[in-house]
């Protein structure tokens, strides 16, 4: 059956072709970035800000076009036609020189700035593609333009006009709709417009740059802890320590509460950026997410590693400077070392009661490994940096390396560089610390789960298929069981392709865990 | 114990993973001659669409078979030796076996039709269908499909999704009204000839046209005798069990393999279950043979039960099925009849779009509840259950309709309209108690 499955799903004998209109609208959006990339080359055929101007508005022309006439001409309802046989969707090779292009841009994005125009010019004046930003970045803060805002800029422009197309093709779906106006409308104002316009409004702190996007939470934010972000929050008055307070508020407060609620899905598919942008721009690669058992494996050896990581990489940050000049803040080297074995052992206890409750010991050896791995980290931590270090390393030199390994290489280049190569979740499962904290919250403290209707799934694999976290929905489907898995993010894309109406997302207070194991069984009623 | 499963849809790979959970020493092996893999023969229409690989259709992944030393054969059975109890295959070789189950499945109809036997026609039900569809493909401007029915309308939406217009030839005067109450037999017409296709009302396939090399080139249409050009011929007039090979044996084979309610056949250790199965007894309110996937499934779990001496017979509960016509959804829980019988009546409430209804079916006699019949609108099956085993009154019904609500967030129930339209068709005012949420649904089905 080799061959059989060779003509149906790695080349179409007969290829629905662009019709007129795609070609055209594609054509604008080449455009449009190709100016982009000519200003890259030192060409700039008018002013930059014109320039800027008519490559935005023809970008976004580009990809609403292009997605009006592939959706809006067809009737509303799932139309995942031909996906399978399209090589820029399913790994042929447009993919393959897409994902090469994006995962490039990380790169010079991350490690050669200046060769995207950063501080090249006159004066180290910008000049290139960060020069064409800089009208943008003067209008609204009044200082030029840096890599990261071009990033920011194009960040949201992808979302927006991304988020345009997924409603489209998604219209006959209240759930996707709303949501998506969700992603589109935090990363517009939260990400973008507010913190931007907040740094020109409050000019007189600018060499004070701190995080003003208020849902970029720690761990996923891994600076917000760092001595000089801490630093510039307190220095920069009123606004700064609403920051920081707001910022402890939403990890320890608000997080916990709406993830208790709704589960992850709160910010993973409604709020988040990283998750804004895997849901709209990364649409296209959904379904090329892995989802075998093994995948499933190295997911969550990798995700709860890094989230390990992060935690350590944080305690060593913060407890580096606190020791260095004891009375610069509220909290002393002891106070925190008490803080953090506390929390550790109150939150492992909880869970360890709460897991040793249900019987299931093969997680609770797991979790205690975590717990007492981690007291006894925070521990060597305490006794090397007596000389100022831990590990032999200074507490900084893991910073540098998660901020390279994890913040820059993980979440940037493959996060985002390898969508059509290895889907749009590739981050978000395997590596964001954010995910693996509020999967293990999901998984044991949370009312959310993925209902299953009875017996009327038909085993077909769409659900599984376009799962973007690579959870095989259709097994537990199938069985009749309830879906609680700490990875689902919440999208809501298996039950909408669902043919047989099988799944619904849903939130209830009432035994949770055990409505996730139940399978249900009325195919035989034994006699007796 | 070797027992040795013909077939591996999913009856017989139900019946495979059973035995396995049953008994950890029996030897099990499957035989197919369609596919080394179990895949959902639902998803044949994605795969064409594009939608999904066949990969992405097979349920377990590869190592799964070997784990649960579960044998899979890939070979073709030419006949059976019930005396010797061996199988005789096309590979070359015979097996022996100690029980078997036969899970055939089906075959699509063909009822003597000059020209059924040409190239470049063929219905959906193998893998073979599907490759021969998307070898002729290439180039096609026009498909004829002969029959409406379930496959009918996907093998549409098939061609539909490649932009190849299609001509429908259905036999009824409303599409599938011999198993659709008119309301919603219309309602599905209408959105067929939404989406273009056309779809032809009352007429049969007269005869299909060879081009001279022995492909097909047209239809002529009994009723009309008009002649339509086409460059394939779907047949989906439905399907019937694939026991065409065993009727001269000694099994009892009449349209499909008899067996009794421990799906056990006329012959000690042979057992039948899935499509290719005829119920000599069955179920009040069940046919004979049911082609459904939950009841291959049901009667694949029952079998391995009854083989490995736990007797249960087979009991598919209450009539529960679904489907989806291009893009309208529908799921039916009870008994909801074209032609129902003197005691039902029935409400039904319909959206402007033409595009969703719920019909909610009871005894006029004692008001209790028969059956729910649901296009573009979701239902709990687990809460319908309950309320038709029960035999809920429509009314109670009626006022917790939200707790049958399975739209995803944000959508509407619609309890409102359904229950207006009771009120305006009895007078009555009954009004919709507020049972939203999965809290509320558990308390009912735990009560």
């Amino acid at each position: 059956m080799g061959q059989v499955y060779k003509s149906l799903s790695i080349a179409n004998p007969d290829p629905l072709g662009m019709s007129a209109a795609q070609k055209l609208f594609s054509a604008i959006g080449i455009i449009g970035l190709g100016l982009i990339v000519l200003a890259g080359f030192g060409m700039n055929f008018t002013t930059s800000s014109v320039s800027l101007s008519i490559s935005i508005i023809l970008i976004m022309t580009g990809i609403i076009g292009y997605a009006y006439f592939t959706y809006a001409t067809e009737a509303p309802g799932i139309k995942n036609n031909g996906i399978q046989f399209s090589g820029t969707m399913s790994r042929g090779v447009i993919g393959w020189i897409l994902g090469i292009l994006m995962t490039g841009f990380y790169v010079l994005l991350y490690w050669y700035p200046h060769l995207l125009g950063k501080g090249v010019g006159a004066d180290g004046a910008n000049a290139g593609v960060v020069g064409l930003f800089d009208p943008l970045a003067m209008a609204m803060k009044g200082t030029p333009a840096s890599e990261w805002f071009v990033y920011g800029t194009l960040y949201t422009v992808a979302i927006v006009s991304f988020g345009v197309r997924f409603i489209w093709k998604y219209r006959h779906n209240r759930y996707q709709i709303i949501r998506t106006l969700s992603v589109m409308f935090f990363q517009l104002f939260l990400a973008f417009l507010i913190p931007e316009l907040l740094e020109g409004l409050n000019a007189e702190y600018s060499s004070k740059w701190f995080d003003k996007d208020i849902k970029n939470m720690w761990p996923l934010d891994y600076d917000l802890f760092d001595q000089w972000h801490i630093n510039n929050m307190s220095a920069a008055g009123v606004m700064g320590w609403t920051f920081l307070i707001s910022s402890l508020a939403m990890i320890f407060v608000v997080s916990p509460f709406l993830t208790y609620k709704y589960g992850k899905r709160w910010y993973c598919s409604w709020v988040c950026g990283c998750g804004g942008l895997a849901e709209t721009a990364g649409d296209p690669w959904r379904h090329l997410s892995d989802k075998s058992v093994k995948a499933w494996k190295v997911e969550r050896w990798m995700i709860h590693s890094v989230l390990i990581f992060s935690i350590v990489m944080t305690i060593a940050v913060v407890y580096g400077y606190l020791g260095n000049d004891p009375d610069q803040y509220y909290i002393t080297r002891t106070m925190f070392t008490m803080i953090i074995v506390g929390l550790i052992l109150l939150v492992g206890g909880i869970m360890s009661y709460f897991i040793y409750n249900r019987g299931n010991r093969s997680d609770l050896k797991m979790i205690s490994l975590g717990i007492f791995g981690l007291i006894g980290i925070i521990l060597l931590i305490n006794y090397f940096t007596g000389s100022g270090n831990a590990f032999f390393l200074s507490n900084y030199t893991f910073k540098k390396w998660y901020g390279l390994l994890i913040g820059a290489a993980f979440s940037g280049v493959v996060g985002v560089g390898f969508y059509p190569l290895m889907g749009s979740r590739v981050w978000c499962r395997f590596g964001c610390p954010m995910a693996a904290l509020l999967g293990i919250q999901q998984k044991f403290f949370s009312r959310f789960r993925i209902t299953t209707n009875g017996s009327q799934c038909i085993s077909c694999g769409n659900c599984s298929t376009y799962c973007e976290m690579g959870i095989d929905v259709r097994a537990y489907a199938q069985k009749g069981q309830d879906i609680v898995r700490a990875s689902c993010v919440g999208c809501g894309v298996c039950a909408a392709v669902c043919p047989r109406g099988v799944l619904k997302l849903e939130n209830g207070t009432e035994d949770i865990y055990e409505k996730g194991l139940d399978i249900r069984n009325d195919h035989v009623k034994l006699v007796g | 114990m070797h027992v040795v499963i013909v077939g591996n849809g999913i009856s017989g790979i139900t019946a495979a993973r059973w035995l396995r959970k049953l008994n950890d020493g029996t030897k099990i092996t499957v035989i197919s001659s369609e596919s080394k893999f179990f895949y959902s023969r639902t998803a044949l229409m994605y795969m064409y669409m594009g939608h999904m690989t066949l990969e992405n259709t097979q349920p377990y992944e590869d190592w799964f078979w070997e784990k649960n030393r579960i044998g899979l054969l890939q070979d073709h059975v030419n006949s059976i030796d019930f005396d010797q109890k061996t199988l005789s295959l096309k590979a070359g070789g015979n097996m022996g076996y100690d029980k078997l189950i036969l899970a055939l499945g089906s075959k699509s109809n063909k009822f003597g039709w000059p020209g059924q036997d040409l190239n470049k026609v063929g219905g959906l039900y193998h893998l073979q269908d599907l490759v021969q569809m998307e070898k002729n493909s290439k180039g096609l401007k026009r498909a004829v499909i002969c029959g409406g029915g379930l496959i009918g309308i996907e093998m549409a939406e098939m061609f539909h999704s490649r932009h190849i217009d299609v001509t429908m030839l259905v036999r009824e005067s409303n599409y599938w009204d011999n198993i659709l109450p008119p309301e919603e037999a219309t309602m599905i017409s209408n959105h067929i000839k939404s989406r273009h296709i056309d779809l032809r009302l009352g007429v049969n396939l007269g005869e299909i046209v060879d081009d001279g090399s022995g492909n097909a080139c047209a239809v002529i249409v009994k009723e009309t005798g008009e002649r339509i050009d086409c460059g394939y011929v779907g047949l989906t007039a439905g399907v019937s069990p694939n026991v065409g090979w065993l009727k001269d044996t000694e099994l009892n084979v009449n349209r499909g393999i008899v067996v009794d309610e421990y799906l056990q056949t006329n012959i000690k250790d042979v057992y039948a279950i899935g499509d290719c199965s005829e119920h000599s007894d069955p179920k009040p309110g069940r046919r004979p043979i049911e082609a459904i996937w939950y009841t291959g499934r049901m009667m694949g779990e029952t079998v391995a039960y009854n083989i490995s001496g736990k007797q249960v017979s087979y009991d598919p509960g209450i009539w529960f099925n679904s489907a989806k016509f291009i893009d309208i959804e529908y799921q039916v829980y009870g008994d909801v009849l074209a032609r129902p019988p003197e005691n039902h009546t029935s409400i039904i409430w319909q959206d402007t779009s033409g595009e969703k209804s719920v019909r909610i079916v009871y005894d006029k006699n004692d008001h209790t509840i028969v059956g729910f019949n649901l296009f573009g609108v979701r239902y709990r099956h687990e809460v319908c259950e309950k309320w038709l085993a029960e035999k809920t009154p429509v009314e109670t019904v009626l006022q917790n309709l939200e707790l049958a609500h399975f739209d995803p967030e944000f959508y509407k129930s619609y309890a409102d309209e359904v229950i207006g339209t009771y009120n305006k068709a009895t007078g009555k005012s009954l009004k919709r108690k507020k049972m939203n949420g999965l809290n509320k649904v558990l308390q009912f089905l735990r009560a």
